[in-house]
């Protein structure tokens, strides 16, 4: 029987009720009285310079406010990026401004070039397309190699190059991996495309500002995934707000997938121009403007090397990538291809000599950044891709060659040759369950019925890592970031017992209104309804860094745990107290203090009572009041691994892949409720088969985004995917915080796509067709083009 | 401006629009309905979905004075007046068919609508039905198990 209460216990969600009768309050559903309205004027080439813009006839068009360019933002600063990575040669990457308004030139489709406010969405929308813009159209770098070529236009003029930044990990064993690869009896190389994505959370980005006059105070209402980063950034950075005059506030978040981290121009725009015009600006997002002006994920362009001896044993790997930054650096864009993908190079193997090579490159396209899994479905892509491609090569059993490279469990923790230590894990466990449920024994009968059918079935397996838990402060400003990553709880016992929680993390889909609850449940023993959860106001929550890195219950969770310790720490002196006992021999259990090996007890809404009716209480030596907070900071990353499984079947005559089946194993450590973590995988899972076989933004050589619709832009739909198969019954839980809990919120996304990839070639290759990669998304005129040039 | 009336969730409504409203926008922002969300605008999402006359409809592309006369359905009809959630509604919070929200209650029209047309589906024929629904989050498999489920409790 599954628990029905506390840590472990499938609980339905409370949030549902809300979001079922519509009822929910996302930002869009949000109207301040007196309210005006912006519409962005964006850019329609991707490379130019703005010779002139007619604002006059579109200004005197009815209902509009006001219309800004650039000049009314001169004294206002850029976009702040929140880590700068330093290259090899020791210099600091390249760092252009990025304005909230176009200045002088246009670097991509969609970017701002001018903005009108007016009474209604039409009459700014109707203005916006009267002003007169004229353009002089410069040649666009859409290509990376091309941008980094000889006499390439320059995106930014005053940088030298087009190159942000060429970075190395770790810079000292270059040389070292150059020579093992060298002598390696076996070297397999393989170049991929990891293709640019856009998240398309289903709730596109709305801001509104407001301003009190009576009080100097702004408010910036927003579709965040953390509001206090919002707040420090664009107060302290952008528009010189401080942050007890400016509240940020993100309530009912539609998705995020990493793209609602960012601090946007659009937030900036309206809580400046909330206070220039008087009036309350909002901005909502159309799902065309999202394509163009939401940051995208992925697009690294790839080279990598794995050398191995006569049995298969991994010997050095190296890797070379260029990652494209887009035209500006959004905030965390350059953490993603260099800390959150080249740390993760190891995998779950032993390799012992790894470099990986990233040169981060600037182009006229929409700004790049974190997407579900930020870098580490980079690594895994190509980590796992040669890996397959290299037990082809030698003749091994793809599970085989993982197995016999994996780390072994005796051997946590565990340095790997770039820059992490795993704490714990169980490759090994993973690997075995996944056998045993998807059942790899029966898929030679399964394959021959596809055949009979005419129809091509290849398996492919896939063993990732990540790092969680995002992030020990000390450790990642040494690696540049411009931010601490611990995150922050403060627990509020009410009176008759029943307790409030702020916390720093955000959710957007994550369900922490039901699962953060189950944690205190568990500790004091009350039940879950007699728990809240608020998040999402800077006005009433500590400073925290709010949620992505699948970090949540991992570091905002084990705050949450710490200041429920010093609460529970308190109360059993409240009830020592009113026991007439010492306060070393006070119990707490399922609600009630009692004194070790009597039957004298007092309940816990005794206590709180006590605590804020304090008559009967120690004031001499205890303040009044139940409330604590604490601020934690991991003192590591946490490792989620697991072993994937699917089956494909390839329609040979068209090109056509159909999932058939997937099995998902992960190792997450403890899970707080299996139901929700099971929906966090799914998601994942179709986010990376989306990528594996639909999902790509296409630029063409103008820098147009061509994929700026959903007509377009193929999301995947109900009746492209399968039925999953998860598990999560091998755990090895996190050494390192009070849960022992890993986070779940990426994996899927990370460890899909090369199972995908790895099945498809697979399948070709039982099918006698030479084929050893194909780039993503794995189209049926991309596949059915493999097997014509292979035949 | 021109003025319209038509039935909302049983309650009749009247109201001046300009012409070029659309449906969502005056459900939305007129009446406050804010349970339909906007989550395109090509008509592909489905975040939009209310019933009109009984049938499923986008209301981001349909024209507020095109539903003149109509009898609208939207999420915040779906429920019993005291509260208590409909079937599907129901079986969507007990199979985790939601995570953000966002889509839901497209999700939650598209499915009375096919429950309505087929009330014993497969698990292919729903995939099939809410291909005109995009959901980000949930990965369709929770969504797929609480129509199934649906289905089942409606018998």
């Amino acid at each position: 029987m599954p628990k029905d209460h506390g840590i472990g216990a499938p609980i339905r969600r409370r949030e549902d009720l809300r979001f079922l009768t519509g009822s929910g309050r996302y930002t869009d559903d949000i109207n301040l009285p007196g309210q005006a309205h912006v519409h962005f004027l964006r850019s329609d080439v991707a490379h130019g310079r703005i010779k002139r813009l007619g604002t006059g006839a579109a200004a005197a068009m009815d209902g509009v406010i006001r219309i800004f360019t650039a000049r009314d933002f001169e004294n206002v600063g850029g976009l702040p990026c929140g880590w700068q990575i330093t290259s090899r040669d020791g210099n600091p990457m390249a760092e252009p401004k990025h304005p909230i308004l176009a200045e002088g030139k246009v670097r991509h489709v969609g970017e701002i070039i001018a903005a009108v406010i007016a009474e209604t969405p039409e009459q700014a929308r109707d203005a916006a397309e009267a002003i007169e813009v004229e353009i002089e159209e410069l040649p666009a770098v859409i290509d990376m190699a091309a941008a980094l070529g000889e006499g390439a236009p320059k995106v930014h003029d005053d940088l030298p190059s087009n190159l942000c930044f060429d970075w190395g990990l770790v810079e000292e064993n270059r040389e070292k991996v150059d020579e093992a690869i060298r002598n390696a009896p076996h070297v397999v190389t393989l170049e991929l495309v990891n293709q640019r994505l856009a998240p398309n959370a289903m709730e596109p980005r709305v801001a509104i500002g407001d301003y009190d006059k009576a009080t100097d105070e702004h408010t910036l209402y927003t579709t965040s995934q953390n509001p206090h980063v919002i707040r420090l950034l664009m107060g302290a950075f952008v528009l010189g707000i401080p942050e007890h005059k400016l509240r940020v506030v993100a309530p009912d978040v539609g998705g995020g997938f990493g793209s609602k981290i960012f601090h946007y121009a659009e937030e900036a725009f309206c809580t400046y121009a909330a206070k220039v015009v008087g009036r309350p600006v909002k901005w909502t997002s159309s799902r065309s403007e999202a394509f163009m002006s939401d940051a995208q994920g992925r697009d690294h362009v790839t080279k990598i090397e794995l050398a191995l001896d006569e049995e298969g044993h991994f010997l050095a790997l190296r890797s070379e990538t260029l990652a494209n930054m887009g035209a500006y650096l959004s905030t965390f864009a350059p953490a993603v291809p260099t800390w959150l993908h080249g740390t993760l190079m190891a995998g779950t193997y032993r390799t012992p000599l790894i470099y990986v090579n990233v040169k981060a490159v600037f182009t006229n396209t929409v700004p790049v950044d974190a997407y579900r899994g930020a870098g580490r479905p980079e690594a895994t892509f190509q980590l796992e891709r040669v890996i397959d491609k290299a037990a082809r090569e030698l003749g091994m059993d793809p599970v085989e060659i993982r197995r016999r490279n994996f780390i072994n469990p005796d051997q946590f923790p565990y340095e790997t040759p770039v820059a992490l230590v795993y704490d714990t894990g169980n490759y090994h466990a993973t690997l075995e369950k996944l056998e045993e449920l998807a059942d790899l024994e029966g898929f030679e009968a399964r394959r021959q019925e596809s055949a009979a059918r005419g129809k091509l079935r290849g398996l492919g397996i896939n063993c990732y890592i990540e790092a969680c838990g995002i992030a020990p402060s000390n450790l990642v400003g040494q690696l540049g970031a411009r931010a601490g990553l611990y995150d922050s709880a403060t627990v509020r016992v009410n009176p008759t017992g029943s307790i409030t929680v702020h916390t720093g993390v955000h959710s957007h889909g994550q369900s922490h209104e039901t699962t953060f609850p189950q944690v205190i449940a568990e500790m004091i023993g009350i039940p879950e309804d007699q728990i809240e959860i608020v998040h999402g106001d800077t006005a009433n929550s500590p400073m925290g860094m709010g949620t992505y890195g699948s970090r949540s219950i991992a570091v905002g969770g084990s705050a949450m745990v710490r200041a429920t310790e010093k609460i529970i720490a308190k109360a059993k002196k409240i009830a020592a107290h009113l026991l007439e006992a010492s306060e070393g021999d006070i119990e707490l259990k399922d609600g009630k203090f009692t004194v070790k090996g009597t039957d004298r007890e007092v309940a816990w809404a005794d206590v709180t009572l006590a605590a804020y009716v304090p008559h009967n209480y120690p004031l001499e030596e205890l303040e009044p009041g139940l409330e604590e907070t604490s601020f934690y900071d991991p003192a590591n990353f946490t490792f989620p691994s697991g072993a994937y499984a699917c089956e494909v079947e390839v329609d040979p005559e068209t090109g056509k892949v159909e999932v058939c089946s997937f099995v998902a194993v992960d190792d997450f450590g403890n899970v707080i409720n299996p139901m929700v973590v099971d929906g966090q995988v799914h998601g994942g899972l179709a986010q990376g088969i989306g990528q594996a076989l639909l999902e790509q933004c296409v630029y063409d050589e103008n820098g147009q985004l061509v994929t700026a619709s959903y007509m377009d832009y193929a999301m995947p739909r109900a009746d492209d995917l399968p039925s999953f198969t998860v598990d999560h019954s091998c755990q090895t839980p996190c050494t390192h915080n009070p849960l022992g809990v890993k986070g779940c919120g990426e994996a899927g996304a990370i460890g899909s796509p090369p199972t995908i990839v790895n099945a498809v070639i697979d399948a070709l290759q039982r099918g006698g067709i030479e084929v050893d990669h194909i780039d993503m998304p794995l189209t049926p005129v991309r596949v059915w083009s493999a097997i014509r040039a292979a035949s | 401006m021109v003025e319209i009336s038509m039935t909302v969730n049983g309650k009749p409504v009247t109201a001046q629009v300009e012409p070029r409203t659309l449906l969502v926008t005056f459900l939305r922002e007129h009446l406050g309905l804010t349970g339909t969300h906007v989550g395109c605008d090509t008509s592909q999402c489905g975040a939009c979905n209310v019933h009109v006359n009984g049938m499923l409809a986008k209301s981001c592309t349909m024209l507020a004075v095109e539903a003149d006369g109509a009898e609208i359905v939207t999420i915040e009809g779906m429920a019993a007046p005291d509260g208590t959630l409909g079937v599907i509604q129901q079986a969507f919070q007990d199979h985790h068919g939601l995570q953000c929200g966002f889509c839901t209650p497209g999700m939650v029209m598209s499915a009375a609508a096919l429950l309505r047309e087929n009330p014993d589906p497969s698990e292919e024929e729903i995939r099939a039905f809410l291909e005109g629904n995009l959901c980000r989050c949930t990965g369709y498999h929770n969504i797929v198990k609480a129509v199934r489920a649906a289905a089942e409790a409606m018998g």
